[in-house]
């Protein structure tokens, strides 16, 4: 108690605890932890990225039963597909948490194993996604088809393209960690796309069971 | 009340005390798979229409699982929780829900309604027949 009296706000940070063990209350200028101040703020645009995709739902449910005389859900979606689409991102997310525990013992071996793996199930769920997508089109059923299909390859295009410029970041953080290993600013910026992974993985929680079970449910 | 620990803010995503252990944020990280997984596999189960559940309760009940499993990966993989350290990613993550249902339940309410005063009388009385 002592102790913690003399150095309320942990600054001298004697206690050899890693990057997020020291206090992350205000010093005495005010300051915060420059940790915390940086995955409040990405905390905060993933939040906008959700409202936004929020906007694109509204929009599916709107336009969900527009079909134009074309084909309706319950006629393209391959639930199986899904399944798997499914799974592989909530893995991926799984592998990405492993990579996050790896680095906080600044172990560069499984960070990079963890983070090799997160991309490779990513990547997989792109290829079905991009397959689909591919399906679709060739059957005659694009975006132009009808009002439901423009509101659908928006909406899960969208969720594809985020995965997409995701996969590019890890890319970025891998060869950044190997090169210049477990610096400050490189353990914040795999913070912040842990943050942006797990949320991806939510929003697909959402799309998979607005578009696809409940569509294939009419 | 000495202790700094307990009136600070945390990152999102951030676990608590550190260190004490890799096998428990492993753990942690492996329970949130576990029910994200089963979650997922009874939503697909219900949408699969097995009879499991009663069948015009279907649309309801992937949405409750839905929000359920999103709870799952908030607090086991992104680790919002409601500890007085969380306070203020709970709030802005409460107001983002806030902006999100008024967006959706927003938008559908108002097209809902325009589509009914853009009824043909023939496509009304259809309408009222449907109920």
């Amino acid at each position: 108690m002592s102790a913690a009296a003399a150095d309320p706000h942990n600054l001298r940070q004697g206690h050899g605890h890693g990057p997020r063990g020291n206090a992350a209350g205000p010093d005495e200028h005010g300051h915060f932890d420059k940790r915390i101040i940086t995955g409040y703020g990405f905390w905060i645009f993933l939040l906008s990225d959700i409202v936004m995709f929020s906007a694109l739902f509204a929009t599916y449910a709107v336009l969900a039963h527009a079909t134009a005389g074309g084909p309706s859900g319950k006629q393209i979606f391959d639930l199986q597909n899904v399944a798997l689409e499914t799974g592989f991102l909530l893995l991926s997310s799984f592998a990405c948490g492993m990579a996050a525990i790896a680095s906080e013992q600044k172990n560069l071996l499984w960070t990079e194993i963890g983070l090799l793996i997160t991309g490779l199930l990513g990547f997989a769920f792109l290829v079905l996604e991009l397959r689909e997508f591919a399906d679709l089109i060739a059957h005659g059923n694009g975006p132009t088809r009808s009002a439901f299909l423009s509101a659908f390859f928006t909406l899960v295009g969208c969720h594809g393209l985020h995965v997409g410029c995701g996969l590019l970041w890890l890319g970025t953080m891998m060869a950044q960690i190997w090169a210049k290993g477990f610096r400050a600013e490189t353990v914040r910026r795999l913070m912040c796309f842990n943050l942006f992974w797990h949320a991806l993985d939510i929003i697909w929680v959402a799309l998979f069971t607005i578009v696809y079970l409940l569509g294939a449910g009419q | 009340m000495s202790d700094p620990h307990h009136q600070s803010d945390r990152a999102p995503g951030d676990e608590g005390e550190g260190q004490s252990g890799v096998a428990k944020g492993i753990l942690g990280y492996g329970i949130g798979l576990v029910l994200a997984a089963g979650l997922t596999i009874v939503s697909f189960g219900v949408a699969a229409g097995y009879g499991w559940i009663y069948q015009p309760g279907i649309p309801v009940m992937l949405l409750v699982l839905a929000v359920a499993q999103m709870g799952v990966h908030l607090v086991f993989f992104l680790h919002i929780t409601t500890g007085p350290d969380n306070t203020n990613n709970v709030l802005a993550l409460a107001f983002g829900t806030l902006i999100v249902a008024l967006i959706v339940i927003g938008s559908l309410w108002i097209m809902a309604n325009l589509n009914h005063m853009n009824m043909s009388p023939g496509e009304m009385a259809r309408h009222m027949g449907g109920f």
